[in-house]
């Protein structure tokens, strides 16, 4: 490797000193990628795409924001009517929170068909988990800065959550609000905190990069790769293929911007924040739902908040509560079949987040939780007891080119 | 590495006490500096300062219920009528969530002061307007979750683990208390 890949001089004369450009080319250009992935792998691509958006259209926002209790509202409004293309730039924000999280769930549940997530891919898992609750606490924490209605509520019963600690929750309440209640202080750091989080997520996102790259992506035979015969290089193949991806992404954003910007907003929102009066239902935003359903199905204050937080929890040590080696559900005749219960039970659970907390929903709500713990806690350990699990293909080229590509994939194999 | 033997070991011993007492200086040092930052997220000294409120009752008719504004948080002040009196006080405290009894929490029996916080998550319960849903036990209704509570802002159904807070208060003369 003597003579630089590279024909233009200054690029030449740049990573010689500083090798940036061969990393690039090594891990986005030449980097082998399975040649079976199918369209649920475009959606971490996806997902980096909305980081972005989200980052540039949050700091142009920030220029025209005010924190402070008197002035967010209105300031929020003045970006609405006054600023020039502040409307469009609010509503790619505020649509952009909402798919973000669309792709990143998406993401997620890609991982948990395909068993993404088993060795040895377990960190890059974590780290995916992790940025989950930092877009979590992100997201939360900026829907708190226009400072309507639900901005308010939301914030006083998230933070509440806090007081169910024993001992300390109160302190820790006083701590978090900087006052005796959401107040201007808590605007000013949240403001502070929606700011700075974004960029640590791209921290974390850059780890999740490197353990995605040391083992390369999981594939939806789930099966490692076995040689090159396997793979193809991620440019153009997987280049053009996320731009594609992106493009069909990028036309239902703008409808959602341009045709239907409040469609996942709710309209008390658009009322100035009141701490003496609380409307009459109180709902977070429809990403947070199925976790709010949980919280409200069990009918203790601390219980609900530790189920709360444990549905995240078990996302944390799912490599180590799975018991099955067998990464697709391809060829998991049974688990194939609880995973898409667990895709309506949490889908259910987003649902019954969104109604009062009366009645049947009260009881769907105990039987969905329960489920869904039962899917993570009982069900994974133990069905690979019971599970037969189907033969698995030789290797990726042969379930799709037939006898030829199983004898050479075995000749690559006897080589080794 | 020294050959001698004890030397090493005389050696080993002390570079394991410097490097321990080492290490628990420079942790010593982060928490000290770490603190500040930490606790200026408290409530500033300003927002302590604000930390009182005066209330006069002298127009609150029987029936009537005022709110007011006290370290950003809605206080209830209800002229109690006899017959909700009666009620909150003749009611047996068994199988309450949080038994206490009408006199723990109201010293003037006619004004009822109470945080409009609901203890659940803190939404602001329902019933100090004359319309509102005012809940099983009549006193106060939180549409957040669903808790209800009675004559005397205590808990009787509902996730809400306990009864609405009392602040402290006093009267400075027979129709105006000092809230905080
Ligand atoms: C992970 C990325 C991010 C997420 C998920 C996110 C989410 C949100 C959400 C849900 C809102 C409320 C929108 C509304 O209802 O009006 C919001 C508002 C806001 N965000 Fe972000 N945000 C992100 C990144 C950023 C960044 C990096 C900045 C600044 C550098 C920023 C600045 C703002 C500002 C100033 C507002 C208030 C204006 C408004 O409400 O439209 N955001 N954000
Ligand atoms: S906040 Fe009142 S019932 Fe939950």
């Amino acid at each position: 490797m003597s003579k630089s890949k590279f024909k233009n001089p200054v690029v030449k004369w740049i990573d010689h000193r500083l090798p940036v450009f061969s990393f690039m080319d090594h891990e986005l250009n030449h980097y082998p990628t399975p040649k079976n992935l199918n369209y649920f792998w475009n959606f971490g691509s996806l997902a980096g795409f909305a980081l972005v958006t989200m980052i540039v259209t949050g700091i142009v926002l920030s220029m025209n924001y005010t924190a402070h209790v008197d002035y967010a509202f209105d300031s929020v409004e003045r970006i609405m009517r006054d600023v020039n293309h502040g409307w469009l730039i609010r509503y790619i924000h505020m649509n952009g929170a909402s798919f973000f999280f669309i792709v990143v769930y998406i993401h997620i549940f890609r991982g948990l068909y395909y068993g993404s997530y088993k060795a040895p891919r377990e960190l890059l898992w974590i780290l995916g988990v992790l940025i989950l609750l930092l877009m979590m606490a992100t997201a939360f924490m900026g829907y708190v800065l226009p400072w309507g209605q639900m901005s308010f509520w939301g914030a006083t019963v998230i933070t509440n959550l806090f007081s169910a600690i024993p001992l300390v929750g109160e302190s820790i309440v006083t701590w978090l609000w900087g006052g005796f209640s959401v107040d201007n202080s808590t605007l000013n750091r949240f403001f502070s905190l929606h700011f700075v989080l974004p960029f640590v997520i791209v921290g974390v996102v850059i780890l999740h990069l490197i353990a995605l790259h040391r083992f390369g992506s999981n594939n939806p035979i789930g099966i490692d790769v076995k040689g090159t015969q396997d793979t193809v290089p991620f440019s153009p193949y997987y280049t053009i293929k996320d731009l594609f991806g992106l493009s069909v992404f990028l036309s239902f954003f703008a409808a959602a911007v341009f045709f239907f910007p409040n469609f996942m907003g709710h309209p008390d929102n658009y009322i100035e924040a009141n701490p003496m009066v609380t409307p009459a239902h109180i709902v977070p935003e429809w990403y947070f739902l199925p976790f709010y359903a949980i919280l409200r199905a069990i009918p203790d204050k601390l219980g609900g908040v530790l189920f709360m937080f444990g549905a995240i929890a078990v996302l944390f040590v799912l490599p180590w509560l799975d018991r099955s080696s067998v990464r697709s559900s391809q060829f998991r005749p049974i688990y194939k079949i609880f995973f898409w219960i667990l895709l309506f039970d949490c889908i259910l659970l987003g649902y019954l987040g969104a109604m009062p907390a009366e009645g049947i929903y009260v009881i769907l709500s105990r039987i969905a939780t329960a489920y869904y713990f039962f899917h993570f806690l009982i069900l994974f350990p133990l069905l690979p007891y019971i599970e037969k699990t189907k033969p698995l293909p030789i290797s990726i080229s042969e379930p799709i080119l037939g006898g030829a590509a199983t004898a050479s994939a075995f000749a690559t194999r006897e080589k080794k | 590495m020294p050959k001698n033997s004890k030397s090493k070991n005389n050696n080993e011993g002390k570079r394991d006490f410097l490097i321990i007492s080492t290490y628990a200086m420079a942790g010593i040092g982060a928490a000290a500096v770490a603190w500040p930052l930490i606790d200026q997220m408290n409530p500033a000294a300003d927002t302590l300062a604000l930390a009182s409120t005066e209330v006069d009752l002298s127009s609150l008719e029987e029936g009537q219920a005022i709110t007011v504004t006290w370290r950003g948080k809605p206080v209830f002040v209800r002229h109690r009528t006899p017959e909700e009196i009666k009620l909150a006080k003749e009611v047996s405290l068994d199988d309450m969530r949080h038994p206490e009894t009408d006199e723990e929490r109201v010293p003037n029996e006619k004004f009822i002061v109470l945080v409009g916080v609901c203890t659940h998550l803190g939404c602001v319960p329902l019933g100090q307007k004359s319309g509102d849903v005012k809940g099983q036990y009549g006193g106060w209704f939180c549409p957040c979750h669903g808790s209800h509570y009675d004559h005397s802002g205590r808990i009787r159904k509902g996730p809400a683990p306990t009864n609405l807070e009392v602040p402290s208060y006093k009267f400075l003369s027979d129709n105006v208390i000092k809230i905080g």
